[in-house]
């Protein structure tokens, strides 16, 4: 039985703690990794125009009930946040961390069919997972499974993406439908009782973004609308810009399934959580050239444009609704649960 | 209070139906609606079929808006009042 | 979605909104009783394309809003409890009573669930019976036949750790306490569709009858709304005070008579206390003796002290007048500044129905 979970054993430092690195370093299998040192020296004149970029640095850590989901897993959603959150820079990502913090008690199965499917979709982005650590911790002091990454990647040079650089008068762009992720996981949750297709979003944004450079370098602005939403997200990015934005309801794609169990719960799907999907705030006369290389990318099939910075009501988002009329879209202010009434 | 969405029944087990709404199964219990049959649909509160939609009825709201739709394209070509819709409202309550 | 979004349609909004303005030769204000109503009427704009020729009153119809400060005290004093679980819809978990919320008190280590159904509950109680599951029972008479079909179920399958804390409440009754008080002018009601699914629409006849006052039983959906408003301005011009039913694809004449049987079987209405209206006679539901096995007042003895506190009340807040339909949100000092739906003070806030929250989700820009 032993074999089977994990034990403060695997967290001692000893023998099984060892042997538990090395199936992960296995599975992930990168020369980098395997050297086991305690930090990783990675080449940066590997692919040419690396020297001349700038670096970017980020860190996100990952909890989430249940582990697996249908459309991903705690790990595939590691390391899609991370390579999105330097894509959202513009940046090419290169190199990911990942860090475990692992309950006592955890299936060693489940813990490999994640680490499993981590080096999968890095290996399939092109992105390299160099270093790591594990930690055990006692029952109930961690749920099943914690999962850190950070990541490094690199801005060519003459891209300048900021949450703060949206200009009144750019259009505002949306990469696909909203509240898959958010909705298929919260239908699997128990309690609820719900079948559907609905499956997480969870994908790598960051050849979606490169593309969307080609079309145009003077992207302003790129956010992926994560916990809180793209409702959310517009809110921070009207903020951090200090600019008004305007969008039109019936622009906004989201597809049955999310719309319906929203219905059924009472829930907006502005405000539901998306791990593979992201906004653009162009300049209006990009704006037709990279909705065309988005709809041409397979994670950009469903882009619309919904709406445009604006002049008036800095720091707030304001939406068309589908009748015409219009209200305010605030952030979200606690996390949204399934209402009767 | 109370919301609850029209959602169509795809079979019946008892008391317990499955239901369908946008792709979306769920059990929903049928003990309040004893009438209901396959096919038809029941309005869903936390998780209770509270009472068969009366297609008919339904259909005859949708005649009657779509009538109405008519007439006022009708009287539309005469003057035009959409006075305050199409704009960003001034009055604001908050 | 059949029979959701058809009743969506932007173009027959516009002219309903066109008649409305066209027929209505008097400000009229109407009164509606439902959260639901509040909510829908704010996501989709139209108090505002109806002003100054309708003005909309949120009326007390969010049975959150309308829970007893004491009654939240006690969920969350009973959730304390070392062998017992509450069960609740995602509504109630964040409303404040004088002490904490049901979602700080499971932070403070107390059990508290959350169904989509009181059948999820008794599943509950079903898979632990060593644990004593008590189910909120708030809501009005939509939701009062499903609890009660969740306690016939645990007596017949003898599920005995299976408790109901009774705190429904019954619509027409709150609705006269409104009208008695004359707080406030009303000129006419929006009926609230759902609970008239079950109760029948003769349930507000009582309103021209009685009080002279036009009611128009609608839908959720925005065409519903504005179809109902039409209705009321016309019965007002014409003044002829009548229930017009525009809900007749979900509600008839005499309600729903399994659910209404099922509810007499299991309950017996009461006196019953609400947040802004105080104690209104009649207005409540209570179990039967029969059903006294899971009635959750066997716990109550087990509960230390209650309160404590300051109320939202003595904190300033007005969700009172509110649900009476005296102010209307902006007009409380605490909203939107010390009072937001991140930091509520009062229910009104904290429910997606509440008409505070409402206002504040979906204020125009």
């Amino acid at each position: 039985m032993d074999k089977d979970i994990v034990t403060l054993a695997h967290g001692s430092g000893g023998e099984m703690g060892h042997a538990l690195v090395r199936s992960i370093v296995d599975i992930f299998d990168d020369p980098i990794l395997d050297e086991l040192e305690d930090a990783a020296l990675v080449p940066f004149d590997e692919q040419e125009g690396h020297c001349a970029g700038r670096i970017v640095f980020t860190t996100d850590s990952y909890v989430v009930r249940p582990l697996f989901f249908p459309g991903g897993d705690i790990g595939k959603l590691a390391v899609c946040g991370t390579i999105n959150d330097l894509a959202m820079r513009g940046a090419v990502p290169l190199y990911l961390s990942a860090g475990f913090i692992l309950e006592e008690g955890l299936p060693l199965a489940d813990l490999k069919r994640i680490v499993a499917s981590m080096g999968e979709v890095a290996h399939e982005a092109g992105v390299r997972i160099v270093t790591g650590d594990t930690k055990v911790v006692e029952r109930g002091s961690a749920d099943k499974m914690f999962l850190n990454t950070a990541g490094v990647g690199v801005v060519p040079p003459g891209v300048q993406i900021s949450a703060s650089s949206a200009r009144p008068g750019d259009a505002i762009l949306l990469s696909g439908a909203v509240g898959d992720h958010g909705l298929a996981i919260m239908t699997q949750r128990e309690g609820l009782r719900f079948e559907s297709s609905l499956r997480s979003d969870c994908a790598p944004l960051h050849t979606l973004v490169q593309a969307m450079l080609e079309a145009s370098p003077h992207i302003h602005t790129l956010r992926d609308p994560t916990r809180g939403g793209l409702a959310t997200t517009l809110n921070e990015l009207a903020g951090q810009s200090g600019v008004g934005i305007r969008i039109e309801e019936t622009s906004i794609p989201i597809h049955e399934p999310v719309r319906a169990a929203s219905e059924l719960l009472g829930l907006d799907p502005l405000y539901v959580a998306n791990e593979g999907k992201l906004v653009a705030i162009v300049e209006a006369k990009d704006a037709q050239d990279v909705l065309r290389a988005m709809r041409a990318h397979p994670q950009g099939r469903e882009a619309a444009i919904i709406g445009e910075v604006v002049d008036e009501h800095a720091g707030r988002v304001a939406m068309c609704t589908i009748l015409g009329t219009h209200r305010l879209l605030d952030m979200l202010a606690s996390e949204q649960l399934p209402r009767i009434c | 209070m109370c919301l609850a969405i029209p959602v169509r029944i795809q079979d019946i087990e008892g008391s317990v139906a499955q239901v369908e709404l946008g792709g979306v199964l769920r059990e929903v219990s049928l003990i309040l609606t004893p009438e209901a049959e396959v096919g038809d649909y029941v309005l869903v509160h936390t998780g209770f079929a509270i009472n068969v939609l009366d297609e008919k009825e339904a259909q005859e709201t949708l005649r009657l808006f779509a009538e109405m739709e008519e007439a006022a394209e009708g009287e539309r070509a005469l003057s035009v009042d959409t006075e305050g819709f199409d704009k960003t409202s001034g009055a604001s309550p908050g | 979605m059949k029979y959701t979004d058809e009743y969506r349609d932007p173009g027959i909004a516009r002219h309903l909104i066109e008649k409305i303005r066209k027929r209505s030769t008097h400000p009229i204000s109407i009164m509606e009783f439902c959260g639901g109503h509040t909510h829908a009427i704010m996501r989709y704009g139209i108090r505002d394309v109806l002003a100054p020729h309708v003005e909309m009153l949120s009326g007390p119809g969010c049975p959150v809003c309308v829970t007893a400060d004491v009654d939240i005290d006690r969920a969350v004093a009973l959730a304390h409890l070392p062998d017992v679980t509450v069960a609740t819809f995602g509504d109630m978990v964040r409303v404040p009573g004088t002490g904490s919320s049901l979602q700080e008190a499971t932070a403070a280590g107390a059990d508290v669930e959350i169904v989509y159904s009181a059948l999820d509950a008794l599943a509950l109680a079903r898979k632990d019976p060593e644990r004593s599951v008590v189910m909120l029972g708030i809501g009005f008479e939509t939701t009062a036949p499903t609890v009660a079909a969740s306690l016939v179920e645990a007596q017949e399958s003898g599920v005995d750790n299976y408790y109901v804390y009774a705190l429904h409440k019954l619509t027409p009754p709150a609705m006269r306490g409104i009208l008695d008080a004359g707080e406030v002018r009303i000129d006419a009601v929006l009926g609230p569709g759902h609970v008239t699914s079950i109760t029948g629409w003769r349930a507000w006849e009582f309103l021209p009858r009685e009080y002279g006052i036009p009611c128009a039983v609608s839908g959720f959906e925005p065409l519903d709304i504005l179809q109902a408003v039409l209705d009321l301005v016309e019965a007002k011009e014409e003044n002829s005070p009548r229930v017009d039913n525009t809900y007749s694809r979900g509600t008839k004449a005499e309600g729903n008579l399994v659910a209404k049987s099922l509810m007499k079987r299991v309950f017996r209405v009461s006196s019953a206390l609400w947040r802004g209206l105080g104690e209104i006679p009649e207005s409540g539901l209570a179990l039967r003796p029969e059903y006294a096995a899971h009635d959750a007042k066997r716990l109550f003895d087990r509960l230390p002290p209650l309160g404590g506190g300051p109320s939202p009340e003595e904190r300033g807040c007005r969700c009172g007048e509110v649900l009476r339909g005296m102010v209307t949100p902006p007009e409380c000092p605490l909203f939107g500044k010390a009072c937001t739906p991140a930091r509520p003070i009062g229910p009104c806030m904290v429910s997606a129905e509440g008409a505070c929250a409402a206002y504040y989700r979906y204020r125009s820009a």
